[in-house]
């Protein structure tokens, strides 16, 4: 029964299907806000019932941050999982332009020690 | 060719504060004889480090903003490297940065403008409409 109320769903968005991974552990912040059942932005995993999920946008559209700079590791932070990751940008929904600012910014605070490559900040 | 940089580099905890102006000052004499300039130099104190670096966890951060051409950093990185107390750095060339925030600033602050601008247009359209029909009225009556 689970397989064929997900299996319609699934054929609605074939874009995200890594999204629906059930092991949350890359991305802490993002996404998975509904308790991680259903995959972030994609549809509701229990067929029937509806609910609706707020479009992401780009934090850096919206707050109109134009500078993304490797010193700022708190705002760089928020991007990177808790294993060290830089999030992908289905998760956050940060614009292309910026996402590719925003892993260049991060790149360049691992170099420096500001960020880890891997794993928490020690 | 002058561009600028940022050379952001890590000395070891451990080192006591003399010695730390004794490497920035040596460091800035090194950007001056190679015609280069220092246009700022910000000790941002001790911090823990993301990672173990040379089996330190923590370092003294060290921010300079130069400027000069690339001879200057190639220099600088070569002393950087040899010095035994610093344990990171990275240089990052700003300007171009600089450069694309200015322009992004320019275009927020004329985007003001444009809005405060649609009011003055308005006030000069009646006042040139108000005028043909006036200019029209003696070639009608001759």
């Amino acid at each position: 029964m689970a397989d064929e109320t997900k299996t319609p769903a699934a054929t609605e968005r074939p874009s995200r299907p890594f999204g629906e991974r059930s092991g949350g552990g890359d991305r802490p912040r993002f996404g998975g806000g509904g308790g991680g059942r259903s995959g972030p932005g994609g549809p509701p995993r229990e067929g029937g019932r509806k609910f609706f999920r707020r479009k992401k946008v780009c934090k850096f559209c919206t707050e109109k941050i134009a500078d993304i700079n490797y010193k700022d590791y708190r705002l760089l932070g928020q991007f990177v999982a808790e294993s060290g990751k830089i999030v992908p940008r289905r998760l956050t929904g940060v614009c292309s332009p910026h996402q590719h600012r925003l892993a260049s910014a991060i790149k360049q605070a691992r170099n420096i020690a500001l960020l880890p490559f891997a794993g928490r900040a020690s | 060719m002058n561009r600028t940089y940022e050379l952001m580099f890590i000395v070891r905890p451990d080192m006591a504060d003399e010695d730390l102006e004794k490497l920035v000052s040596h460091l800035e004499t090194t950007v001056t004889s190679a015609a280069g300039t220092v246009k700022a130099v910000d000790r941002m104190g001790k911090r823990r480090l993301a990672y173990t670096v040379r089996k330190f966890r923590e370092g003294i951060y060290i921010l300079m903003t130069i400027e000069g051409a690339g001879t200057v950093i190639h220099e600088l990185e070569r002393r950087l490297r040899v010095t035994e107390q610093v344990i990171k750095f990275l240089t990052v060339r700003v300007d171009e940065e600089h450069k694309r925030l200015g322009k992004i600033k320019a275009l927020r602050d004329a985007k003001k403008k444009v809005s405060a601008q649609p009011v003055a247009s308005a006030e000069e359209a009646p006042a040139a409409a108000a005028e043909t029909p006036a200019a029209d009225v003696p070639a009608a009556t001759v």
